[in-house]
């Protein structure tokens, strides 16, 4: 059995990363927890937000977080997801510029409003395009739906770190993969079939 | 490629469970929320939305079970709306497994509690409901009526403004019922959808009147609306939800196609 770590800073609504997670690795033990000792200890690491960036960094600050988050990042499997990607970049424009955690090299920015009418947040089901071919891929389709709500978007410095990418008036970097990290800007937890298959991918990479 | 309209079944729960039935006569136990939930998920749905009826206030937490239940096994987006008045009973939605919760006469009551919920828990999880009945303002011009408590109670706001002033707010969406249309399966109010979509710039959700596939089709491609609601259309048989995907696509609508 292994232990999957949630990582809560008091961000977000975590029940249905947790729900998720519970129903595709039923027989691991899987925990929500802030505590520096139970991350450390757990085999992989589940890395969710939503809400602003700076709320965020000062959430993970505040929790002294930031030092666990890097080393796990790097030690074993980490999965981020949402805000828990966007944060993993260096520097994000939201709330006037926000340092974030510089695990991966590059920025945050807005959406550009390509269009007159492009609604911004964009939020509901969009493809994925996969980049290349990852385990976190496996048995998933190419352009295949995920379920979307952001309006900041990344832009890693290493263009072969893309591995899935989405059209939203431009395209953007939705899938992105370092070493033990991989990080999803759609909500894989709420993406039905497609993002449970995502999520079991993650549980079962050693 | 643009963002895929999404289809959204709406489930009227009573007691815990679905009931089915026409403007609120003729109500049949309809199933366990977790069942219909789950076949409408296969099906293809890209939301699904509870309407908690449950008269009885003491029985409201109810719907937190079921919520709790339904999130525990079926994936997608998750919109509870009935009986929520504060940030608190939104919290506590939110918390139990919901993504979104809908409010209505909550809002028109104290609409700072849409600002105050948006600033709370984000805009995304905050769905504005208008119920709006066409109102005559001179021989040549009609106006939209906000209407509370399921359709009875006329407020005298105009549906229009209100809709601006909810974007302002911090509103997520709107969810956009004809109280003309609703239950007649003559389609929606196209027009009103229009006049709302030229007014904000958030994702509208159009419900109230669909009796067939076409009109569907309409209250996307005439209405302009980012999704479609239904209840009884899919409560009742007449259409799956893959079904009307089908349609929507053949007529060149980009829409998300699930196969099993």
């Amino acid at each position: 059995m292994k232990t999957i770590a949630i990582i809560d800073y008091g961000m977000s609504n975590l029940s249905s990363v947790l729900k998720a997670v519970e129903y595709v690795a039923p027989n691991d033990n899987v925990i929500v927890s802030s505590s520096l000792k139970e991350i450390n200890n757990a085999d992989k690491i589940i890395f969710p937000g939503q809400g602003a960036a700076k709320k965020c960094m000062s959430s993970i600050n505040d929790k002294n977080l930031a030092c666990v988050i890097k080393k796990n990042s790097i030690e074993k499997p980490f999965l981020g997801i949402c805000m828990g990607m966007q944060v993993l970049m260096d520097y994000s424009d939201e709330n006037n510029g926000t340092e974030c955690l510089g695990i991966i090299k590059g920025k945050v920015r807005r959406f550009h409003k390509t269009k007159d009418g492009m609604k911004i947040p964009h939020m509901g089901w969009n493809r994925v395009k996969k980049k290349t071919d990852h385990p976190i891929w496996s048995g998933i389709d190419d352009n295949s739906y995920f379920y979307f709500v952001h309006s900041y978007l990344i832009e890693p410095e290493n263009k072969a770190s893309v591995i899935g990418e989405t059209e939203y008036g431009e395209k953007f970097c939705s899938v992105i993969a370092k070493d033990n990290i991989v990080a999803i800007q759609g909500h894989p937890e709420k993406s039905s079939a497609i993002g449970l298959k995502f999520l079991k991918n993650f549980i079962e990479m050693s | 490629m643009p963002l895929t309209k999404r289809i959204i079944p709406c489930l009227d729960v009573d007691n815990g469970r679905v009931v089915k039935g026409t403007k609120f006569v003729d109500i049949k136990d309809a199933g366990d929320p977790v069942e219909v939930a789950k076949k409408y998920n296969d099906q293809g749905a890209d939301e699904i939305t509870f309407l908690d009826i449950t008269a009885s206030s003491s029985n409201r937490k109810t719907i937190l079970d079921v919520v709790e239940n339904v999130a525990s096994q079926v994936f997608i987006p998750l919109t509870v709306g009935g009986g929520i008045s504060s940030v608190s009973d939104i919290r506590t939605l939110l918390n139990s497994g919901a993504d979104k919760i809908t409010i209505n006469t909550a809002a028109i009551k104290n609409p700072n509690l849409v600002s105050d919920a948006s600033e709370a828990v984000g805009s995304q999880c905050i769905v504005v409901a208008i119920d709006a009945k066409r109102k005559k303002v001179s021989s040549s011009k009609e106006s939209w009526e906000i209407y509370t408590h399921g359709g009875r109670n006329a407020t005298g706001i105009d549906a229009l403004k209100w809709a601006e002033e909810m974007e302002i707010r911090g509103a997520g969406e709107l969810l956009v019922t004809s109280m003309d249309k609703d239950g007649t399966k003559e389609g929606f109010d196209l027009e009103l959808m229009q006049e709302i979509n030229a007014r904000v710039n958030i994702p509208t959700i159009a419900s109230g009147g669909v009796g067939t596939l076409e009109d569907m089709y309409r209250g996307i491609a005439v209405g302009n609306a980012d999704a479609v609601l239904a209840a009884s259309i899919f409560h009742f048989g007449t259409y799956t939800v893959h079904e009307v995907k089908e349609y929507l696509s053949k007529k060149g609508v980009n829409v998300r196609q699930v196969y099993e």
